[in-house]
């Protein structure tokens, strides 16, 4: 098991009203009816415009990643809270074949499909915490926190 | 998106220039079916000039960014400048954090910009009607 970067999920919390949402990835459709699923629980979360836009497209590129390299997966999304401050996790799971050289794949420019190889990397920028936990054979899990209010 | 019309915005043609959007609802299937679209009607139409107005667009994700950037390439290799209009600021904004530039792709700030850069301004807003706008 490979890991890269670390969230410190003990003090993190279901907020709000904990609601939880479960998104399927299993065919193209699934990653335009997951961004809409992502927006609205970015409006109910209370985030601003930019801040929506900025957690929507990280989540695209994650759910495209599970799509094309994971051959699908499963997208949730939580608001939580931790010190007071208010936020929403995504965490895309696949059962594909990992990463192998996680390092590679946060590099710009690194691709193994069709996109512009700026995913990984660029979903990382859009959001405040990212972890990569991932091992050949056993898939890859990835889990981000884009927190609301000043950073 | 769904079967054969990518979403329902059509490819107008002004003279020799098209003029054309995307909509919000884009997937991957529509927006490689609008770039085959779009190109075979640049070739059919002779145009030297296309506007693509994307004010509609809430995202833009690698994948819509490597199609606008593929498809400019494609359309100057014919002979046509392609001119993408009316991005959001937010759009933009998470476009320059996700280390996406649009390296190559000319930008307006909305459609009738664009139409003006490819010569359509006494057209398309006659001087006398300025002021009434």
């Amino acid at each position: 098991m490979t890991v890269y970067g670390d969230i410190d999920e003990v003090p993190t919390r279901p907020a709000g009203d904990g609601t939880r949402l479960t998104h399927e990835i299993r065919a193209e459709e699934d990653l335009l009816s997951a961004r809409h699923t992502v927006r609205e629980a970015t409006l109910r979360a209370g985030f601003g415009l930019v801040d929506q836009t900025r957690i929507v497209t990280a989540a695209s590129e994650l759910a495209r990643n599970a799509y094309v390299h994971g051959g699908g997966g499963i997208l949730v999304i939580e608001p939580v809270q931790r010190d007071g401050r208010h936020g929403l996790r995504l965490r895309v799971s696949d059962d594909g074949p990992g990463i192998a050289d996680l390092d590679a794949a946060f590099t710009d420019g690194y691709t193994t499909g069709a996109g512009l190889g700026h995913g990984l990397g660029g979903a990382r920028r859009l959001m405040d915490e990212f972890e990569v936990r991932s091992a050949p054979g056993q898939g890859t899990t990835v889990t981000a926190i884009r927190w609301n209010g000043p950073r | 998106m769904n079967g054969g019309t990518r979403g329902g915005v059509p490819i107008l043609r002004l003279g020799d220039v098209l003029v054309t959007g995307l909509l919000n609802e884009l997937d991957d299937k529509g927006a490689l079916a609008f770039t085959e679209e779009l190109t075979e009607r640049i070739v059919a139409d002779r145009a030297r000039g296309v506007v693509i107005d994307i004010s509609r667009l809430e995202i833009i994700d690698s994948f819509v960014a490597r199609t606008l950037m593929e498809l400019t390439t494609t359309s100057r290799l014919l002979g046509s400048r392609v001119i993408v209009a009316g991005m959001r600021p937010a759009v933009a904004i998470t476009l320059v954090e996700l280390g996406l530039r649009l390296s190559g792709v000319e930008t307006t700030l909305n459609a009738e910009q664009g139409l003006r850069a490819l010569g359509w301004e006494q057209t398309l807003v006659p001087p006398a009607e300025r002021g009434a706008r």
